[in-house]
């Protein structure tokens, strides 16, 4: 088993690597993480992760600068129905559009546009930065035995955008930062969160576990 | 709920803590690694790294250590220090770090801040205030920023220089008091609470504490989102889980998972 961790030029690479094969290492099955910006090896690949930092635009145009790297990942995902986890801007990525600065195409995996969170409590400062709990909105195989909930465990999140998908179905759980904030999707054989779980500690590796265990 | 950040900031120089970390069996109380995994199992909510190497030649030990941070330790890491070039940033981002916090690259050049926010995202983009009181003839007192750690007066307001900052895509204010810095007597809370509630992002505020009430009155009366220590969780006065344990009883909302 091989988990392709896509290297487009944009974020922490290492750590999402690292919190991948820290997972890895305590699965009955041995899964190889890679580090690739090889179109082919993503393709190949039995489970893809997109991490992502920064702008959407940016992230976008870095993904399209590697030749065939889209086409892999769509076709891999939609056609192969490879699991998929994609992270912050990475999960980002699978909405219609992005909203940040410019409006910019996304995947269309996720039907809802990415916009700016605007709490209704003018002392919650953006970014959203820091450790918030989640509410679960739809059961998923990658949310097994992972408490949620207002006294459940936290996530780290770090955006001042989010997505806001079209269908209730395709949310999984949201956070709450004086409103709704998206706070992980899932449809077929993908799914996106917008909190960092390589940098949540115990709950992010659980997460990162299920989701290595996940046979869509 | 969103929960209040407890940051443990560990002073690093040629790739050692200063004055060492002893508030648990570590097998070397100045390897900063042992002492980030030992933050990391305390529950620490985030960690911040701040390398004080004097010579060029030498930084390359920090980008070691954080390498071997990022390795061990699934949580949120901040590394400031003679940050100054996009280069710079590029480096301790690849080695692992989540958010570099720039000071005197940003007081000498502000458009440093802008091209680095637009290069790696303001989420990433922590802008490292030292501030301090400054009698005024005539007028009131204000703040005015200084460098090179409390030493150097540049006669900028502090107010208007946080502002500007986060204007040209600051994403997170980390601000100490030169005044209070290293007094135990608490932040500099009118000085926190000025600069909080003058930006939209979040502050963290540092420079005094002594105590874990001081840790509360700095998001309560500092309008603060997170606090940053050193010395109280360092020599084991107080564990990060007491800390935090305090500031619950004082009604404020904090992340106890195990």
């Amino acid at each position: 088993m091989t988990v392709a961790i896509v290297d487009y030029g944009s974020g922490n690479l290492h750590s999402a690597a690292k919190a991948f094969e820290r997972a890895a290492r305590s699965m009955e099955e041995p899964q190889k993480v890679m580090v690739t910006r090889d179109p082919d090896a993503v393709f190949r690949a039995d489970r893809i992760v997109l991490p992502g930092v920064g702008a959407f635009a940016d992230c976008r145009r870095g993904l399209d600068a590697v030749d065939g790297m889209l086409d892999a990942m769509s076709e891999a995902v939609r056609v192969k129905a490879r699991p998929f986890f994609g992270i912050c801007v990475g999960m980002q990525l699978m909405a219609t559009r992005g909203k940040e600065h410019v409006t910019t195409d996304g995947f269309n995996w996720i039907e809802g546009d990415v916009e700016k969170i605007s709490p209704c409590d003018e002392n919650l400062k953006i970014p959203h930065m820091g450790w918030n709990t989640l509410d679960l909105v739809r059961e998923h195989p990658v949310l097994e035995r992972l408490p949620l909930g207002p006294n459940g465990r936290h996530a780290y999140f770090v955006h001042s955008y989010h997505l806001n998908a079209l269908n209730e179905s395709d949310v999984l759980a949201r956070a709450d930062y004086g409103g709704p904030v998206t706070a992980i999707v899932g449809k077929d054989t993908a799914i996106g969160t917008q909190f960092h779980p390589e940098k949540s500690q115990r709950f992010g590796l659980a997460l990162i576990s299920n989701f290595l265990k996940w046979k869509p | 709920m969103f929960k209040v950040r407890v940051i443990p900031c560990l002073d690093v120089k040629d790739g050692r803590v200063v004055k060492g970390v002893n508030f648990v069996d570590l097998r070397d109380a100045g390897d900063p690694v042992e002492a980030a995994i030992a933050y990391d199992a305390a529950g620490a909510d985030e960690l911040c790294f701040l390398d004080i190497t004097a010579t060029h030649e030498n930084r390359g030990t920090m980008l070691d250590v954080v390498r071997r941070t990022a390795e061990a330790c699934f949580m949120p890491l901040t590394v400031g220090g003679g940050v100054r070039t996009i280069d710079d940033i590029k480096t301790l981002l690849r080695s692992g770090a989540d958010k570099v916090s720039i000071n005197s690259a940003a007081v000498a050049n502000r458009e440093f801040v802008k091209r680095a926010a637009e290069k790696f995202g303001e989420q990433c983009i922590v802008v490292a205030i030292d501030a301090k009181r400054v009698k005024r003839g005539g007028g009131s007192d204000r703040w005015e920023i200084f460098t090179h750690g409390g030493r150097n007066s540049t006669g900028i307001d502090a107010i208007e220089y946080a502002q500007e900052v986060v204007s040209l895509g600051a994403g997170e204010i980390l601000l100490t008091s030169m005044d209070r810095d290293g007094t135990r007597q608490g932040f500099d809370l009118p000085l926190t609470q000025a600069i909080a509630d003058s930006v939209p992002v979040p502050v963290i505020a540092s420079g005094g504490v002594g105590n874990l009430d001081h840790l509360v009155d700095g998001i309560r009366q500092g309008h603060a989102t997170a606090v940053l220590a050193a010395s109280i969780f360092h020599f084991g006065e107080f564990t990060i889980r007491q800390a935090k344990e305090h500031m619950v009883r004082a009604g404020l909302p904090m992340r106890l998972d195990p």
